[in-house]
């Protein structure tokens, strides 16, 4: 009882303080730092995506970036094209429209790859993901219309009823609610009996195959919800930072996400928010001191892995257990 | 079509193809043997490449320079054994990616703070600075030979060794059953220390020989790390065998790729979007292939009999 | 945590409250990844500027902060976000890469500050994205290798092969030679950027192509890597290199280090050499060799530039830096001394400059070095000037 009232405690605290500090930053002045919390959040709707499959499913997905970068585009490409003008059956501004793109994009992206990358197990799994996630790279860096290795600059936000993305607190709210509403979908399944199967299947697959589950399928149903949960990720992304480029989808970024999940705590439902948090801000903090930060950094995160088991939550939640 | 130029792509592919094999043999090493993903591979490449490059100014040679640079870059495999990768052997494959990952940028960044970021221009001695007409027209630098016939001559000596030594028959047995060979009695952490750092001397080898054609510069790890990977995948984690021929077969996609693939497009598209397009198609391809490979052999071309 | 909050805003306020006394300036640049060497260059440039200037612009103290791009679009956004939003500078300059300035213009420009280019010039941001706050301290990307083009039709060449690097500078540079070039292209590759430093398909390809000569865009280490290929390759008297931005001073001693002769002699276009003759540039140079011990790079020259260019702007207001107008007109002015002598501005902000042919020869004191062959063009404006509705 004591450990669930610890998590639930940690739960509250992250969770609070990611609703009340960034507005404050926001009226005392501090823009940049509401930047910085929108940019944790968003990133933290992906990482709790690729925990889902990663934390309670055992599938190490190292391309998960590429689901964000699909969703990018599915928000920047209606836009661009609402602009400058041509490819008229999706040149809008809708915002509707586009979170269905990118959603629809990014759930049909992990349909085909989940389908052929499932066949495989351990390491070859990691890095047949890895391979999908360049494929996509090299895919947006060869259209040459979005601007190829140079990026796409989106010059008009998308438009949702009743929310104006211009607004930095209207988009923080849109994306801490959205990081909340993930939580409570990711916490529903991996407590129905379709989670219970999935953890199952991770533990002693041998064994769910006994009992009569087909675990390739249910693995590559939380396959395509955890990437279209990333994809929605990457609409809130690209609609933040208005500039999007095939660097979003690079492994690079998917090996920065994966470290998020880890460092907060796989399989947990706070961990990838509290992971995300510490990532973000620490980057930040060592990288104003010293352009030589990625060596504390990279320090770190070897000392994470080596003496931290079950990350920051593993952590928290003490030695007992 | 122009068959010298198609011959002297051809040779190009096969000597990128080798340089990419002494990467993928010493990856494929560590990874069958020890079941060990070691992202920081292509930082070990840099590092060599770094040391051969001062040492080439310090002692005026540069094959002297490689020569002594091999030994040392072995040692630093050996110590990044001891300090790091060791304490990760008993973890996931989860694990071994992000502390590796986290090596990189620490290896990456002391090389910046040791050798500053401008990189190193490696000369070369004269009688290999020229170059060698194989027949009419097909003009190849006689360096890109020295570095295919040391990829042949490394190649030969590792099947020798993996196939006909007491340490191959040591690193065949583990790669396919570790705790047969522990239960054999051997010093199963000695072995994995020496097979550790004959991979990072293959590595730093690669680095070492690219460095003349390129430059020993920060970051030039990660950029070979992932094709790497994609060779040993494709041939099958822990064959050399496989790692060889994926790697020529990747050597040669990536070059003829960039050699032919533009003109190819320019027949169905504009010139300009086909300009674009053709590099990052030629670099994509690579990955298709893997793709391809693994949805037909979920374990590469040439896996290890039993796991 | 907590405390961290606590001190941020307490250094904001702090900040806030001097900020009268001080203009502040950032600078993004290259300081990260092996492409940090141009980033130091500058860095040196500026820091130099700053001694020349007395770390003043008339009446206020500079505030100068770096800030480094990471030798990407993306990373060189956020660090222009910060210096907008939490430092909140008056005037955002540097940007070596043009994709790097094409994704974080906006940030500056919708922010009302100014931005001043100390190197890219990419098209669309001479076109039509102009600005009234943008202006560059360098040139517009396509302009040197106008020049460059110009100098192959003055030497006879008659057909060109071209080799660039697959990304916004590269596609301006190739457009650029492809503006003046009246001979025949036998062919085009451009390369994946920045990974790709081994050219052998391509030179292969450019040899079997038969053409008079081959002209390349390969700045920073890339470029070295092409140059040592061209030569291994024996390409030198069959196949003639005409380079831009791909031969620096940077790249100079690196080769003399390795005695790489073959560099010697040759030739490319510039806006600036260290032999031009007038006062700002031999302070500058003479300065920078004493200083840093070595010849300064032309990105060093226009960092350098781009310091006096906001001089010129602050005292033209008396350090009112709210007048936007009266700074903005001072700059269209371009009436400071500059490294390489008098130029002018067009209607987008882009300057109306000579460019020269440069040679690299063995310098007075046996280091390596340019000097000026000749003038190509005089008062040369780019091609873009047209699309920018600026007046």
């Amino acid at each position: 009882m004591g450990k669930l009232t610890r998590t639930g405690f940690i739960t509250v605290l992250v969770m609070v303080a990611l609703a009340v500090l960034p507005p404050m930053f926001l009226w005392s002045g501090q823009a940049f730092y509401m930047d910085l919390a929108t940019r944790l959040v968003i990133l933290a709707i992906a990482a709790v995506s690729l925990n889902l499959i990663l934390g309670f499913g055992g599938l190490v997905s190292f391309g998960h970036a590429a689901f964000i970068g699909l969703g990018a585009y599915a928000a920047g490409i209606p836009s661009y094209h609402a602009t400058w003008g041509g490819f008229e059956a999706i040149a809008t501004y809708n915002g509707l429209f586009q979170i269905a793109l990118a959603v629809g994009i990014s759930a049909l992206y992990a349909l085909v790859t989940g389908a052929i990358a499932l066949r495989t197990k351990g390491v070859y799994f990691i890095m047949i993901t890895m391979a999908f996630g360049q494929m996509a790279y090299y895919f947006f860096l060869s259209l040459d219309i979005y601007g190829g290795d140079d990026g796409l600059t989106i010059d008009v936000r998308s438009e949702l009823p009743g929310i104006n993305l211009d607004n930095p607190l209207s988009l923080y709210l849109l994306a801490y609610v959205s990081l909340v509403v993930a939580m409570v979908i990711k916490f529903l399944i991996v407590n129905s009996r379709f989670g219970m199967v999935l953890q199952g299947a991770k533990g002693n697959p041998e064994r769910m195959v006994t009992l009569g589950y087909n675990i390739y399928l249910y693995r590559l149903v939380a396959y395509v919800i955890s990437g279209a949960m990333a994809g929605y990720a990457g609409f809130l992304l690209g609609n933040f930072t208005t500039f999007i480029s095939p660097d979003m989808l690079d492994w690079t970024r998917s090996g920065e996400l994966m470290f998020m999940v880890i460092l907060g705590g796989a399989a947990t439902i706070v961990g990838p928010v509290l992971g995300a948090s510490v990532f973000i801000l620490l980057e930040e903090i060592l990288s104003s001191y010293t352009i030589f930060w990625q060596l504390p950094f990279g320090l770190m995160l070897i000392g994470v892995v080596l003496f931290i088991r079950g990350g920051l939550m593993g952590f928290f939640k003490g030695k007992g257990d | 079509m122009d068959y010298t130029l198609l011959f002297v792509q051809v040779l190009n592919g096969v000597q990128l193809g080798l340089l990419l094999f002494l990467v993928a043999s010493g990856l494929t090493l560590v990874f069958g043997i020890l079941d060990f993903v070691n992202l920081a591979h292509g930082s070990i490449y840099m590092v060599g490449a770094f040391i051969g490059a001062s040492l080439t100014f310090y002692l005026g040679n540069f094959l002297l320079a490689v020569l002594i640079a091999l030994p040392i870059t072995g040692l630093v495999g050996y110590a990044i054994e001891r300090l790091v990768a060791r304490n990760l052997y008993d973890k996931d494959h989860l694990d071994h990616v992000l502390g590796t990952f986290g090596l990189i940028l620490v290896l990456n960044t002391s090389a910046h703070l040791i050798w500053g970021p401008e990189g190193i221009a490696v000369p070369l001695p004269a009688w290999l600075d020229g170059q060698v007409e194989l027949f009419e027209g097909a003009v190849i630098p006689t360096y890109r030979l020295l570095i295919i016939a040391t990829g042949l001559g490394v190649a030969a000596g590792l099947f020798w060794l993996v196939n006909y030594t007491r340490l191959g028959m040591l690193i065949r047995a583990g790669a396919s059953n570790r705790t047969m060979v522990s239960a054999l009695g051997i010093d199963i952490q000695s072995l994995f220390a020496l097979v550790f750092a004959l991979g990072a001397m293959l590595a730093g080898l690669a680095g070492m020989l690219i460095s003349p054609i390129t430059e020993a510069s920060i970051g030039m790890g990660g950029q070979i790390i992932i094709t790497t990977f994609v060779v040993i995948i494709v041939g099958g984690i822990g064959s050399m065998k496989g790692a060889f021929i994926a790697a020529i077969l990747i050597g040669l996609i990536d070059t003829l790729g960039r050699a032919f693939l533009g003109d190819l497009f320019e027949l169905v598209m504009n010139a300009d979007a086909a300009q674009t397009a053709a590099p990052a198609v030629s670099a994509m391809m690579i990955y298709i292939l893997m793709a391809a490979v693994l949805a037909v052999r979920p374990q590469g071309l040439f896996p290890p009999k039993v796991r | 945590m907590k405390k961290l909050i606590g001190a941020a805003l307490a250094a904001t306020m702090l900040t806030s409250l001097a900020h009268a006394a001080e203009v502040k300036i950032g600078f993004v640049t290259t300081l990260t990844t092996g492409a940090a060497v141009i980033g130091k260059d500058q860095q040196n440039a500026v820091n130099l500027a700053m001694k020349h200037m007395g770390n003043k612009m008339g009446n206020l103290d500079v505030n100068l902060i770096f800030a480094d791009d990471g030798f990407k679009p993306e990373t060189g956004k956020q660090a222009t976000d910060k210096l907008v939003k939490q430092d909140d500078v008056d005037f955002v300059a540097g940007y070596i890469w043009s994709n790097v300035l094409l994704a974080s213009r906006k940030s500056a420009l919708d922010a009302g500050k100014f931005l001043i280019s100390a190197n890219a010039g990419p098209g669309p941001v001479a076109g039509k994205l102009c600005n009234e706050n943008f202006f560059s301290a360098s040139w517009q990307n396509d302009q040197t290798p106008m020049a460059m083009g110009e100098v192959l039709n003055q030497n006879g060449v008659k057909s060109l092969y071209i080799i660039a690097p697959n990304y916004a500078a590269g596609k301006g540079m190739v457009a650029g030679v492809k503006a003046t070039f009246k001979g025949e292209i036998l062919g085009t590759d451009m390369t994946k950027w920045p990974s790709q430093l081994d050219f052998s398909a391509e030179l292969a390809k450019a040899k079997a192509s038969g053409a008079d000569g081959l002209f390349i865009f390969y700045p920073g280490k890339a470029g070295g890597a092409f140059m040592k290929q061209y030569q291994q390759a024996g390409l030198k008297d069959s196949l003639p290199l005409y380079t831009v931005f791909t031969v620096d001073a940077l790249s100079l001693p690196k080769f003399q280090a390795a005695n790489f002769t073959d560099v010697l002699g040759s030739q490319f276009t510039q806006q600036w050499d260290p032999t031009l003759d007038n006062e700002q540039n031999k302070r500058f140079v003479a300065d920078f060799r004493a200083e840093y011990g070595s010849y300064p790079s032309f990105y060093a020259a226009q960092a350098y530039d781009s310091m006096f260019l906001i001089k010129s702007a602050v005292e033209a207001v008396n350090g009112d830096l709210t007048d936007m107008d009266g700074m903005r007109a001072a700059m269209k002015s371009a009436s400071y001394p500059s490294v390489r002598g008098e130029y002018t501005y067009g209607n987008n902000h882009m300057p109306i400059q000579n460019f020269y042919l440069r040679e690299v020869v063995v310098g007075p004191d046996g280091n390596w070095t340019t000097k000026v062959v000749k003038t190509v063009f005089e008062a040369h404006q780019d091609s873009y000037a047209k699309d920018c509705p600026l007046k």
